[in-house]
């Protein structure tokens, strides 16, 4: 076995006493070491701190038995963890090291679980490639010239490569499961609010979401249960109950309804994908789902709201990081030479050297974009009007709902393109969001799942989109899916 | 509404978001910021009337909690990331702020 197997399988034999944690762990570790130079899916590895957190496993019998016991994962750099630095892939903070570990690490540590590293993604999480890092590109474990998606895409690279069998990333208009989809694996967007926020390095505070990258939708249903929950800390954290996502996967679902917005699918989609696509629905179909066609009038202005919104919240969020408090700050542009110190003209002078210096051109873009649409005399025309399309959009599904469980389409309109192709032409990358964004912007939650791959062996993903808070019927739809098909148990040769 | 940015345009946003941009950012970002609107102008074709804009999704509990103190960050802790601090007295420092 070239990996360590799928969550369950190393959970289960912890549980059982077959393998012990620390050597799951170490096998990790080389496998790092063995793929990760040709890959790039990590920033950070905390070798160290995951050998430890192993070995209380082992050492502890009550450790054994918790749901996540001994189960490697690779968190996302913008994911904050105590004493590890935490970039965001951005060189503004190259040298933070957090003071606190975000709920969901708190939450996974607690459930046994071993943290191994932290994942490339692209700065701020703002792209759709990973190719916008301060440290580098991360490159697709399916074909190395090309991207493995973004902006999670060193958290589905890391799982695709079967380095680790979880990963966690974060979503604000597609950024997990469109890299998971051009990886080939399962990624989980969670309804908004599902899971606590606290500690992710905010991007756009009413879209943001964090979920797991695993190999299957099990996996995915039982890293769901260990990180979901309310939290004090994050005030737009849900109080509804969370189940044991796992125990409602028995069988196909008998009445299952998948709403299929045809409309949507006719232009812009690659073939390949589109094929895939259909016979994902005839699989569902043969297995007792009923498909039913849906329309969602308004998805077509999906991204322009989705970027409207998403970078005004950005360019407030962002302000934060101005050369005073997490790390980075510009040398001055005159020095004292005598005294040795350097010093800036003023402090606006500081601030805005500071961040030309750190943020990359993406993120710079965005916050320009986001300044200007809330700047006095556009706000109404921009902001306000795309909050009010946005209300249209979740109307939209709320209506979709009254007649179906899931929505199904393509999670990306295209395979994972060449490394550099699209770089230049920002408005073509935001483009291939189209499928994804909506989710976001109506709160939803959504899964992408490994549905077929082109004639290059390139991954095709099929996202189903759900109701708020119901993950249960989305994955059990996921599920029987992935239970009639054997895309998922394909991996890269590295 | 946009038809293309002046760098005079891409000059007063980049001041206000304190962003010092190079000739070539002005450049680059007049013209690709000029596209994305032209494009994201499409949202002011959709008949808005009456609809109540969206400006998060949650609605159905309210955040309130008591107002109890807990412990918070430590301060040399909150301090420890900053570039130029003074842990003795408990601040950050900045340059001049005032000429």
């Amino acid at each position: 076995m070239i990996g360590v197997g799928t969550l369950r399988e190393v959970r289960d034999d912890v549980r059982a006493g077959r393998r012990k944690a620390t050597d799951i762990c170490e096998q990790v570790v080389a496998r790092i070491k063995a793929v990760d130079g040709k890959l790039g899916a990590f920033n950070t590895v905390t070798a160290e701190r995951a050998l430890a957190s192993a070995a209380a496993v082992d050492r502890h019998p009550e450790r054994a038995t918790l749901p996540l016991a001994g189960v490697p994962v690779a968190l996302k750099d913008n994911l904050s963890t105590r004493g590890v630095r935490t970039t965001a892939s951005s060189k503004i903070l190259e040298h933070f090291v957090p003071p606190y570990d975000a709920t969901v690490v708190t939450h996974l540590e607690r459930a046994g679980a071993v943290i191994v590293g932290k994942t490339n993604c692209d700065e701020f999480a703002m792209g759709s490639s990973t190719e916008n890092s301060a440290f580098g590109v991360t490159r697709n474990p399916w074909a190395l010239d090309r991207i493995p998606g973004g902006s999670s895409g060193g958290s589905a690279a890391a799982v695709a490569a079967q380095i680790t069998p979880l990963a966690l990333g974060s979503d604000t208009g597609g950024s997990i499961r469109q890299p998971a989809a051009m990886c080939g694996i399962v990624g989980l967007k969670p309804t908004y609010g599902r899971v606590s926020r606290y500690g992710l390095l905010a991007f756009a505070s009413s879209l943001d979401q964090i979920g797991p990258l695993t190999q299957t939708v099990e996996d995915a249903a039982l890293a769901l249960s260990a990180i979901a929950g309310l939290d004090a800390a994050d005030a737009t954290s849900a109080p509804e109950h969370v189940p044991d996502y796992a125990a409602g996967l028995n069988g196909d679902p008998p009445t299952l309804k998948i709403g299929v917005p045809r409309a949507l699918l006719d232009e812009g989609v690659d073939a390949e994908v589109s094929a895939a696509f259909n016979s994902a629905l005839e699989v569902l179909r043969e297995h007792g789902a009923r498909l039913v066609d849906v329309t969602l009038p308004y998805a077509g202005a999906a991204i322009p709201v989705y970027y409207l919104v998403a970078t005004a919240e950005a360019s407030s969020n962002l302000a934060r990081y101005d050369g005073v408090r997490y790390g980075f700050r510009a040398a001055a542009a005159r020095s004292a030479a005598q005294s040795g110190q350097t010093m800036h003209d003023d402090l606006r002078a500081m601030y805005g050297a500071t961040r030309a210096q750190g943020f990359g051109p993406e993120v710079k873009r965005r916050i320009m974009l986001g300044t200007y649409v809330l700047s006095a005399g556009y706000y109404d025309a921009y902001y306000l009007k795309s909050q009010q399309v946005r209300t249209l959009i979740r109307q939209d599904y709320e209506r979709a709902f009254e007649h179906v469980d899931v929505v199904a389409m393509p999670t990306s309109p295209i395979p994972a393109f060449k490394l550099g192709e699209r770089l230049s032409d920002p408005l073509q990358m935001y483009l291939a969001d189209v499928f994804t964004v909506s989710a976001n912007l109506a709160g939803l939650p959504a899964i992408s799942v490994p549905c077929g791959f082109t004639s290059a062996n390139l991954p095709i993903g099929l996202q189903l989109i759900g109701r708020m808070f119901d993950e249960t019927t989305l994955l059990a739809a996921a599920y029987a899916h992935e239970r009639h098909t054997e895309w998922w148990k394909r991996h890269p040769t590295l | 509404m946009t038809n293309g940015f002046s760098r005079a345009q891409v000059e007063a946003v980049a001041a206000l978001a304190n962003l010092e941009l190079s000739d070539s950012e002005i450049e680059l970002f007049a013209k690709q910021l000029g596209d994305i609107l032209d494009y994201a102008n499409q949202v002011q074709k959709i008949d808005t009337t009456g609809v109540p804009p969206t400006a998060s999704v949650v609605t159905r509990h309210s955040a309130d909690r008591a107002d109890v103190v807990v412990a918070s960050l430590d301060r040399t802790e909150a301090l420890r990331n900053a570039p130029d601090a003074s842990q003795q007295s408990g601040l950050f420092k900045v340059p001049r702020v005032i000429g």
